[in-house]
C-alpha cells in the first residue's frame, strides 16, 4: 500500500518531534550542578527524618544537628561531660531544683542576630507544646509542669495549661531560669543533647509570613534554615548529601578547622564500605558483621563499648510466660557468649543486665548466668518436665540478617536444653512494631539506646504500663523504685535505688538481656579531634586534618599492632585559623 | 488518530481511579502507621500528628481531600497552619501531592522533583545502552544463524537475563573500580559515575532484545519482499538495513513499553547499590516506611510514565509498519 506524501510527512515530523523530545530532556537533566567535593565526609547511614531538633529522635539527626546548631551546653568530645556552649556559665540551687544558665554574649545566629535567652524560651515553649509533636518532649519532663504542659490536652490536641505553669523563664536576654520537679542529676547533660537544640523565632516566623501554606517544611529548607552552631546548612538533596559549610557568626568559629563536610545517606553496608576505600568517604558509622574479622584488624576500626543493650522482650501476659521460672529457665539457656563472639565478633559483651557498663558510679545487677541443669529444673516445677507439655516458642523480630542469626542460635539452644520447640518469625519494621505493641508475640527481639549517661534512661522504661515496657510486666516495688529514686538528692542513694529496681528486674525477667553495644565506626586514620565515646556522639567542631608529623605521632602510640591503612586527608593537615596561629608563633 | 487519542485518555482516566483508590486503601490497611518508631509517642503528640496529617478522619474523607481538587480542610491544605484556611483548591487533581511523612523537610513534589531526572537520565542511558547492544547482536545472531557466533551471543543473551544485575554490579565493581580502577564505586554526578550502573540495569533488557531482535530479523528476512529485493540486485547490506529491520524490529517496539516500566521500577536494587538518589528506592522504601504520601505519589507516577509511553510506542509503531494503522475511521 503507498504511503501518501502527506502521510509521510507528519510521520517524519513527528519522529522528529520525538528525537528533539529525548535529546533536549537528556541535555537538560545533565544540567545539574555538581559540588565541590567536601574538606570532610562522613555517612550517616541514612536520610535524616528532619533537621528541627524538636521533632527528631534518631541517631543519624543528631550527628548533623550537632553540627549545625549549639545548647546550653556542648559535651566534651572525650568524655561528654558538660562545657559552656550557649550558656557560658550557670548554677544549680542547694536543693537541686532551679538552674540559671547565664547566655554567652557573643552567641550569634548564622543569620547575624544575637541567641538570647528569649531564643532558648521560644524554643523549650515549643518543645513542649504538644501541637509541634516533639517525640522526646518528655526529655523536658523534669521541669515543673511541664508533663502537665505537654499531656494534658482539649479536644483539638491543644494544651489546656497556659505555659506560665512551667518552670522556664528569663530574666533579661541573658538570663534563663529552669525549675524542676525534683532534683535531676543529669539535669545540665540534657541541655546537650540535641532535642533541646534551640531554633530561630525570627526563621519560623518569617516563613510563616511568607509562606502560610507550607511555612512547616520552607523554614527548614537549606536556603532558609537559621542555626546558631559550628556548620550551617548549604544545600541538600534526599537520598544524597547535606553539604555544610563553616558557620562564620559562631561565637568559637577560630576553633574550627573542616571548612566544608558532605553528610551521606549510603544505607547499604557495603556500598558505604566500597565508598570509604575508595576515598569517597572518611567516616562511616557500621560494619556488615561479614567483614568484621577483617576490619579488626586495621588502625581505622576500633570498637569501644557503646551506651547500648540488646535484649528479648518476654509477653508477660501470656502463660506459660506469666511464669517466672519458664522467663528464668529461658534466660539460662541462651548462649550469650557464642553470640557475642562468633556472631557478634566486634568485642560486644555478653549482656545479664539491662544497664551497659560505663555508668560513672553505677554497678549494674546481674542475673544468673546460664545454668542448663538449673533451667531443666525451674522448667520442671513450671510443669513442663523435659520440655514436654511446653508449646511452641516464637521468636519475634524484625528482618535483618544478624537478628535472625541470634534467634537460629537462641532456638537451637532453647530446643536443645529445653526441650522445647522454637520457632522464628520475622517481620518487616512497622509490622514487628505493631506487634510488639499489641502484644502478639511469646519472646520479641528489642535493644535500648541510652539517651543520657544515667542508669535511668533504661530503668523507667519498665514502669508499670511505661510507653515503652512493652511486655505486660509491672511491679508495684520496681515502679516504687524509680518514682523514689527520681525525688532523691544524693547521689549514692539514687544509684543504689536504681540498682536495687535492675535486681528486681533481673529476677523477674520480663527481658532476657543478650549483649551490650559496642560501636562501629570506620574513621580515617588522619581525622584529629575525634574520640571514641560510650555515647557514640562526635563533634565536627572539633574536627580536623592531622598533618604527616602528627599522624606518624599518633600512629606511634594508637596502632596497637594494628595494619595501617590509607590515611585520607591533605598530607599537609588541615587546621583552625588559631591552631594556624598557634603553630606560626612556634 | 484524534479517537483513537480521545480513547485512550478515557482509559488513562478509569485506570488512574481505579489505581489511586486501591493504592490509598491499601496503604492505609496495611500495619503500623508512619508515625511508628521504636519509642512510642505521647497520646497527646499522636493526636496532634494524626490530626496535622488528616489521619483521624474516615477515609473516604482523606481520600477526597487527597485526591482534590476541593480542599475540605478550614485549617487549609494538609493543615499547615492557622492562616491557609483559604485555599479553596488542593490536593492531587491541583497538582500537590502533599508532604511526604518520612522526609519532613520535603513535599512529595520536592522529592520527587529531585529523582525523577536522575532515574530518566539513568534510564535513558541504561535503555540507549540496552537496544544499541541488543539490537546490534540480534542482528548479527540472525544473519549468522546457526554459527558459534549465534550460539555465544544467544548463551550471553541468557546468561543477562537470568544473573540479577546486583551479582553483575557486585563482579563489575570488583573488576572496574578495585582492580582497575576506571570507575568511582558509587555517587551520582559526572558522565563517569553513570557508565557501571547505566550498564548494569541495561544488560538483562539488552539481552531480552537482542533475543527478539533476532527472532523478528529471521522471520523479516524469511519474507518475500526480502526475497525480491536480494533478486533486485541489492547489496546485502541495503537489503538487511533498509527493509528487513523494519519489520525485524517490530517485537523490538512492542518491547520498549514494559521494558521501560521495567527499568523504571527495577532500578531499586541498582540506586541502592551505587547510591544513586534517584526514584527508584522511593517505590519500595515509601511503602516500608508507610509514607503515605510518597507512596501514593511515585506510584501515581509510574502510572503516568507506563501509560504515556505505551502510548508513545503505539505512535512509534505506526511508523515502522505501515500495514498497522491507528483505530481510525
Amino acid at each position: 500500500m503507498p504511503t501518501t506524501h502527506g502521510a509521510r510527512q507528519r510521520r517524519q515530523g513527528l519522529a522528529a518531534v520525538l528525537v528533539v523530545g529525548l535529546l533536549g530532556g537528556m541535555l537538560y537533566l545533565m544540567s545539574g550542578a555538581r559540588l565541590e567535593p567536601a574538606d570532610f565526609t562522613f555517612n550517616n547511614g541514612t536520610e535524616v527524618s528532619t533537621l528541627d531538633p524538636a521533632t527528631v529522635t534518631g541517631v543519624p539527626e543528631g550527628r548533623v544537628l550537632r553540627a549545625i546548631f549549639e545548647g546550653l551546653v556542648v559535651k566534651d568530645p572525650l568524655t561528654l561531660a558538660p562545657q559552656p556552649g550557649m550558656a557560658a556559665s550557670w548554677e544549680v540551687s542547694e536543693d537541686g531544683l532551679t538552674y540559671t544558665f547565664h547566655m554567652r554574649e557573643d552567641a550569634r545566629w548564622s543569620d547575624g542576630h544575637p541567641v538570647t535567652s528569649e531564643d532558648f524560651f521560644y524554643s523549650f515553649e515549643r518543645f513542649l507544646n504538644p501541637g509541634t509533636a516533639a517525640y522526646y518532649a518528655y526529655q523536658l519532663w523534669y521541669v515543673r509542669g511541664a508533663r502537665a504542659y505537654t499531656k494534658e490536652v482539649d479536644e483539638d490536641g491543644a494544651p489546656i495549661n497556659d505555659f506560665s505553669t512551667v518552670g522556664i523563664h528569663t530574666e533579661g536576654p541573658g538570663t534563663l531560669v529552669i525549675e524542676l520537679e525534683a532534683p535531676t542529676p543529669f539535669f545540665v547533660d540534657l541541655m546537650g543533647f540535641y532535642p533541646l537544640f534551640p531554633v530561630s523565632r525570627r526563621n519560623i516566623e518569617s516563613a510563616q509570613e511568607l509562606w502560610p501554606d507550607s511555612w512547616e517544611i520552607r523554614w527548614l529548607r537549606a536556603e532558609n534554615i537559621v542555626t546558631n552552631g559550628p556548620y550551617r546548612v548549604l544545600h541538600r538533596r534526599v537520598n544524597d548529601r547535606i553539604r555544610l559549610v563553616k558557620n562564620e557568626t559562631y561565637w568559637d568559629a577560630d576553633n574550627v578547622a573542616l571548612n566544608t563536610i558532605d553528610v551521606l545517606a549510603i544505607e547499604q553496608d557495603a556500598t558505604m564500605l566500597n565508598v570509604y576505600l575508595t576515598g569517597g568517604a572518611d567516616l562511616i558509622d557500621r560494619v556488615n558483621t561479614n567483614v568484621v574479622r577483617e576490619m579488626m584488624e586495621r588502625e581505622d576500626f576500633t570498637p569501644v563499648p557503646y551506651l547500648g543493650t540488646y535484649f528479648y522482650r518476654v509477653n508477660t501476659t501470656k502463660p506459660p510466660y506469666d511464669d517466672v521460672r519458664v522467663r528464668e529457665a529461658l534466660s539460662l539457656t541462651i548462649p550469650r557468649a557464642q553470640i557475642a563472639t562468633d556472631i557478634m565478633k566486634m568485642g560486644q559483651v555478653p549482656a545479664y543486665g539491662l544497664v551497659p557498663p560505663g555508668m560513672p558510679g553505677y554497678t549494674s545487677a546481674e542475673c544468673r548466668k546460664e545454668d542448663t541443669e538449673r533451667a531443666r529444673a525451674l522448667l520442671e516445677e513450671a510443669g513442663f518436665p523435659g520440655g514436654e507439655g511446653f508449646p511452641a516458642i516464637e521468636i519475634h523480630y524484625n528482618t535483618s540478617e544478624a537478628h535472625a542469626q541470634i534467634a537460629q542460635v537462641i532456638a537451637l539452644a532453647w530446643q536443645r536444653d529445653l526441650g522445647i520447640r522454637a520457632k522464628l518469625r520475622n517481620e518487616e519494621w512497622k509490622v514487628y512494631l505493631d506487634t510488639q505493641n499489641t502484644l502478639r508475640f511469646d519472646v520479641s527481639r528489642a535493644a535500648w539506646i541510652g539517651d543520657y549517661v544515667d542508669p535511668n534512661t533504661f530503668s523507667d522504661m519498665f514502669v508499670t504500663g511505661g510507653e515503652n515496657n512493652k511486655t505486660g510486666w509491672g511491679h508495684p516495688e520496681y515502679d516504687r523504685l524509680i518514682t523514689a529514686a527520681a525525688a532523691t538528692v544524693d547521689p549514692a542513694i539514687r544509684l543504689e535505688q536504681l540498682r536495687q529496681a535492675e535486681e528486681l528486674l533481673m529476677k523477674e525477667l520480663p527481658i532476657l538481656p543478650i549483649y551490650f553495644y559496642v560501636t562501629q565506626n570506620v574513621v580515617a586514620p588522619r581525622l584529629g579531634g575525634y574520640y571514641e565515646n560510650i555515647q557514640d556522639e562526635h563533634f565536627p567542631k572539633h574536627w580536623y586534618w592531622m598533618d604527616d608529623d602528627e599522624l606518624v605521632a599518633k600512629r606511634a602510640i594508637y596502632t596497637d599492632g594494628k595494619s595501617l591503612v590509607d590515611p585520607h586527608g591533605p598530607a599537609e593537615g588541615m587546621y583552625s585559623p588559631a591552631e594556624m596561629r598557634r603553630r606560626a608563633q612556634k | 488518530m484524534t479517537r483513537f487519542l480521545l480513547r485512550r485518555l478515557l482509559w488513562f482516566a478509569i485506570t488512574m481511579f481505579v489505581v489511586m483508590s486501591v493504592s490509598f486503601v491499601l496503604m492505609r490497611s496495611v500495619k503500623g502507621g508512619p508515625f511508628d518508631q521504636d519509642r512510642n509517642v505521647e497520646p497527646a503528640i499522636e493526636q496532634n500528628l494524626k490530626k496535622k496529617y488528616h489521619l483521624d478522619w474516615p477515609m473516604w474523607k482523606q481520600f477526597l481531600h487527597y485526591v482534590g481538587p476541593l480542599n475540605l480542610d478550614e485549617r487549609g491544605l494538609f493543615g499547615e497552619g492557622e492562616k491557609s484556611g483559604e485555599k479553596a483548591f488542593g490536593g492531587v487533581l491541583s497538582g500537590d501531592f502533599g508532604p511526604s511523612f518520612r522526609y519532613r523537610d520535603y513535599t512529595v513534589n520536592d522529592i520527587i522533583g529531585q529523582s525523577l531526572p536522575i532515574s530518566a537520565l539513568l534510564g535513558t542511558v541504561a535503555m540507549m545502552w540496552a537496544l544499541a547492544l541488543g539490537i546490534s547482536t540480534g542482528i548479527a545472531s540472525a544473519l549468522r544463524r546457526g554459527s558459534g557466533l549465534d550460539l555465544a551471543m544467544r548463551l550471553a543473551a541468557t546468561a543477562g537475563i537470568a544473573l540479577p544485575n546486583f551479582v553483575i554490579a557486585g563482579f563489575l565493581i570488583v573488576c572496574f573500580v578495585f582492580l582497575i580502577p576506571l570507575f568511582p564505586v558509587a555517587g551520582w554526578g559526572s558522565i563517569r559515575t553513570m557508565i557501571l550502573p547505566g550498564f548494569c540495569l541495561g544488560l538483562v533488557f539488552a539481552a531480552y532484545i537482542s533475543r527478539l531482535t533476532r527472532t523478528g530479523m529471521l522471520e523479516a528476512l524469511s519474507q518475500e519482499h526480502i526475497r525480491t529485493a536480494h533478486a533486485k540486485g541489492l547489496s546485502p547490506g541495503t537489503v538487511v538495513m533498509r527493509h528487513a529491520l523494519k519489520g525485524g524490529l517490530l517485537p523490538v517496539v512492542s518491547y520498549l513499553g514494559p521494558a521501560t516500566a521495567g527499568i523504571l521500577t527495577g532500578s531499586l536494587v541498582i540506586e541502592r547499590i551505587f547510591f544513586i538518589p534517584g526514584t527508584g528506592s522511593h517505590f519500595v522504601n515509601s511503602a516500608i516506611n508507610r509514607d503515605y504520601t510518597l507512596a501514593m505519589g511515585v506510584t501515581i507516577l509510574y502510572t503516568v510514565l507506563v501509560y504515556s509511553l505505551n502510548l508513545v510506542v503505539d505512535l512509534i509503531y505506526t511508523l515502522l509498519d505501515p500495514r498497522i494503522a491507528l483505530e481510525d475511521e
